[in-house]
């Protein structure tokens, strides 16, 4: 298991537009390509040689899966924060505001009243 | 020396500023009072006449990331720019620059390091809404230095609710103890309960509402030691998996000292209670 590394997708993503339209476009052919030459950089010249993703973690990753990814413990701030990037708006426009941070609730509420899987990395 | 003028504690709320400026037509039916009750609230500061603002966030993973991540930092930089892409994005808040006060930080960051806060620092430190957030409500013309000081409240462990309370009160001996003859006042911001990309998130209410209106009186009343008896990293998870923000409450109240507070307000908004609270020190309360 690779928390760490999820959460640096998501945070990488998130904090860039370009990145945020390739994921949201077509996330399979982006997280190859993160994998092999944006998750490694540690700066323009240092390459990191340590962390990759376990296939479950890619497949979420891939499939825009924030279910799984929450029950992986990502972060829930970098989880939330990434797909209301991608979603909110095409949800707002068909269902009016909130309605996609609604979804993504509903489709946790198995959670409710358990101990959440642990953000801890 | 410098004077403590006034300590804010309050929920920041990055939607503020969006939700009522758009046309009056699409505004929430609660824009209106949220505004009201905001301008009431940085009145509150205003009399005072600040001259310098020490200012208390937590960084939502926008400069501060898990390859390198601090308990406690203070910014020590000429200059401050202010919001990243994806705040504009998600909530539509203006880039800013603030104006920092390099003085001022170094002499915090000694002076917390003589009391045996080993503080992270940052030359180079970019803010985000956790400090955005209240320059834009309660000092909206962005016009005094700031020493931006973050926390973390968000990649556990964290530190204890006790410790932050005495980070509080080590903060207020250091404003006390600056060589200056300026007017300071201390701001921070957290949450109550708060629940963000979980189960409970964007409810009619916060996550714990029972939660919310004892915490609220708690800080009313200054009582720390009710906060330390009944809050701790478990009880806050409880309430929400982003609580842990209720720790720069607690480390407000540490910079105020044990008392009750001056002015409080809250506003119960869709799925978070927000607050509003000031303390005058006693020797100063105009
Ligand atoms: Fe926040």
């Amino acid at each position: 298991m690779s928390k760490y590394y999820v959460n640096k997708f998501l945070f990488t993503v998130d904090r860039d537009p370009e990145y945020l339209k390739r994921y949201t476009e077509d996330p399979h052919t982006f997280v190859a390509i993160w994998e092999q030459s944006i998750g490694p950089r540690l700066s323009d010249a240092e390459m990191s040689t340590v962390n990759g993703f376990t296939p479950q973690e890619r497949n979420a990753l891939i499939n825009h899966d924030y279910v799984a990814l929450f029950e992986m413990g990502a972060h829930f701030f970098l989880n939330l924060t990434l797909f209301i990037g991608i979603y909110d708006e095409p949800y707002m426009e068909k269902s009016g505001p909130l309605a996609f941070q609604k979804e993504f609730a509903a489709k946790l509420q198995h959670w409710v009243g358990k101990d959440y899987p642990s953000v801890a990395t | 020396m410098a004077q403590l003028v006034a300590t804010l504690a309050s929920t920041h709320h990055p939607f503020y500023l969006k939700a009522t400026t758009m046309p009056p037509e699409q505004q929430m039916p609660q824009a209106a009072e949220w505004k009201r009750k905001i301008e009431a609230y940085r009145e509150t500061l205003a009399r005072t006449k600040p001259d310098i603002l020490v200012m208390i966030g937590s960084d939502h993973f926008h400069q501060i990331f898990l390859d390198n991540c601090p308990q406690f930092l203070i910014g020590k930089a000429p200059r401050y720019d202010a919001t990243f892409y994806n705040e504009e994005r998600e909530f539509g808040i203006p880039k800013y620059v603030l104006e920092g006060d390099e003085d001022m930080s170094g002499f915090m960051h000694q002076n917390l390091m003589d009391q045996d806060f080993d503080f992270a620092f940052s030359n180079e430190l970019k803010i985000d809404h956790s400090i955005i957030c209240p320059i834009i409500t309660v000092r909206p013309d962005n016009d005094l230095p700031v020493v931006p000081i973050y926390t973390n409240i968000f990649a556990p462990p964290l530190p204890s609710p006790k410790r932050f309370y005495n980070l509080g009160r080590a903060i207020r001996k250091a404003i006390d103890a600056y060589p200056s003859d300026k007017r300071v006042a201390a701001i921070g911001t957290g949450h109550l309960s708060l629940e963000l990309g979980g189960p409970r998130q964007f409810m009619e209410t916060g996550p714990d509402p029972e939660f919310d209106r004892q915490a609220i009186e708690w800080l009313r009343n200054g009582d720390i030691d009710a906060i330390l008896a009944n809050v701790d990293h478990e009880s806050m998870a409880k309430s929400g998996n982003a609580t842990h923000g209720f720790l720069n409450f607690i480390l407000m109240l540490g910079v105020a000292g044990p008392e009750g507070a001056d002015y409080v307000d809250n506003l119960d908004l869709f799925h978070t209670m927000e607050a509003y609270f000031t303390w005058y020190p006693k020797e100063t309360a105009a």
